[in-house]
Formats: structure tokens, sequence, C-alpha cells
């Protein structure tokens, strides 16, 4: 069964605040083989003219994931979790994540199609700051596999 | 501020080591514990040869090569990946995952560059770019 092609300009509820921890960024940016001090040390990060230390490019696909599990729970979405594949990622920044942001996402989704049996949903998941400014729009596409195809 | 730079420009080569406890590392810190990362009874059970790396992983640690030459200059305004192919990482030998990054266009205060990583001689990434503007 196909991706539902009526999910298209769905929006789903906010998702947070997120609270941006300064050990979940030294963590994160560790597991990503991190290098520039930035992103691991907050006297480098401050130093750098930053709050705290800056979460690495990558790391609001933590929340994008959250927002994420709610179209894969949407009962008349049909998305085998099973048959998922992460097609292309992208984040758009206005500003670099630091260590004490609070960050709310909110998930549309942007397109559905079908290509030979497969199925592409591309959705945005936009943060947020506590003043309501935007920090990042993580854009993702995931191809759902058909049926047939091994 | 203008970068310096000039398109073909390589800026950096780097080849990073991935090993199981690097994907077990990157699954606690993402969040991500999809067994296909951890478990080779599951990942065959799905029809994969074995454990791959998570796509995330490699497009997390494909900008930092750029992020170290970068130093506390500039600021990257997007960056976006296609996952053409998965990474195997042995259970023994681990994967090495090699990253290129390259000046792609010059735009007055902004600079693109694109990213070639490759795992066993194959691209694992397309139209792996990172823009970057100095303000």
């Amino acid at each position: 069964m196909s991706v539902n092609a009526e999910l298209v300009g769905r929006e789903f509820p906010p998702v947070g605040p997120y609270l941006v921890g300064r050990e979940k960024v030294r963590e994160f940016a560790r597991a990503v083989f991190a290098t520039n001090p930035i992103y691991l040390d907050a006297t480098a990060a401050r130093a750098a003219g930053h709050a705290d230390v800056v979460a690495p490019p990558t790391f609001p696909v933590v929340v994008q994931e959250l927002t994420l599990a709610q179209l894969l729970a949407e009962p008349d979405a049909n998305i085998d979790f099973s048959r998922v594949v992460h097609g292309d990622q992208r984040f758009t920044y206005s500003r670099p994540v630091v260590a004490g942001d609070e960050l709310t996402a909110t998930l549309s989704v942007t397109s559905v199609k079908t290509l030979g049996g497969h199925s592409m949903v591309t959705s945005e998941s936009v943060m947020t700051d506590a003043t309501g400014d935007h920090v990042v729009t993580a854009i993702s596409t995931l191809v759902v596999r058909g049926d047939e195809q091994p | 501020m203008t970068s310096g730079l000039t398109v073909g420009d390589v800026v950096t080569t780097k080849t990073i080591h991935l090993d199981r406890g690097a994907l077990v590392r990157y699954a606690g810190a993402s969040g991500d514990f999809n067994p296909i990362h951890y478990r080779d009874d599951f990942a065959q059970s799905v029809g994969l040869p074995g454990v791959l790396a998570h796509g995330m992983l490699t497009m997390g640690l494909a900008i930092q090569p750029v992020l170290e030459f970068l130093e506390t200059k500039g600021r990257v305004i997007d960056y976006g990946v296609r996952f053409t192919r998965p990474v195997l990482v042995d259970a023994t030998n681990g994967a090495d995952v090699t990253v290129e990054t390259k000046v792609g266009s010059v735009m007055d205060d902004a600079v693109r560059f694109d990213l070639t990583v490759t795992f066993g001689g194959e691209t694992v990434l397309g139209k792996a770019q990172v823009q970057v503007v100095f303000d």
C-alpha cells in the first residue's frame, strides 16, 4: 500500500520546548567526530562569541526525529517503518543552535511522490527558539519501499 | 569579509575510521536505536548484508573537516546530502570513510563547499553541499 497522498499540507502539533543541554551537545559532538573546540568546550565557544557550546550542524536531527515520530504514528499515513529508508536530508539555518536553546519544532508534510512502487515523503520540521525566532528548518525525504521490491 | 578561497581548491581531505563502538556512541547521542546499526542478525533479517552506519552519522561526520578548517570564521547557513549508498561497518575491521572538501562556488561573502564522501572507493553521499557565509 502506498503512502497516503492526502498527507501533503498536513501540519502536526508543535513538539517541545526541547532544552538543548550542554552535555548532550558535547556527547553528540564527540559521536560525530567533531574537532573544532566550539562544539566541545564552552570557553572556546564563548571566546568565539557564542553563549555556550555550539551544537554541530546535524544536531537538530535529534529534535526532527521527535516530530517525524508523529508522522510515522499517524493512523492514515500508511507508512510501514520497517520499509523506511532515509533518502535526503537538509538543514537551513538562521543561526547555530547553542546549549541553553529551547527549541519548538513544527512538522509539516510538503510532498508525497510515488515512483516505481516506492513512495517518497518530504517533510519540514521548522524549529524556533523561546522568543519565537526561526533557528533551523530540517527537511527530510523518507523513501518507503514498495511491497513488490526486494 | 571575503573568504580568500578559489573555486576548485581542495581545502581538506580526511579519513575517519568507524568501528561498531562509534555506531553505538552515535545511537546513544542521537536517540536512533534502530538495531540495523548494531545487530548483524537483525540487519540480515531485513535483507541487509550486515550492520550499517547511521546515514546521519555519515552526514554528521562529513561536515567536521570543513568546520575544523573554518575555525571560528564563517557561519553554516545550509547543509544538505542525498544518501546514495550504505556504509557497512565490519565487526572486526570497521570502515574507513574519506571526506574530501572542495570549494564549489564563491560569491561575495558566501562559499559553497562540495563534499566527496567515499567508502571502499564508492561515493556514499550525493550532492553533499555546505553553504557558508562570512559575515
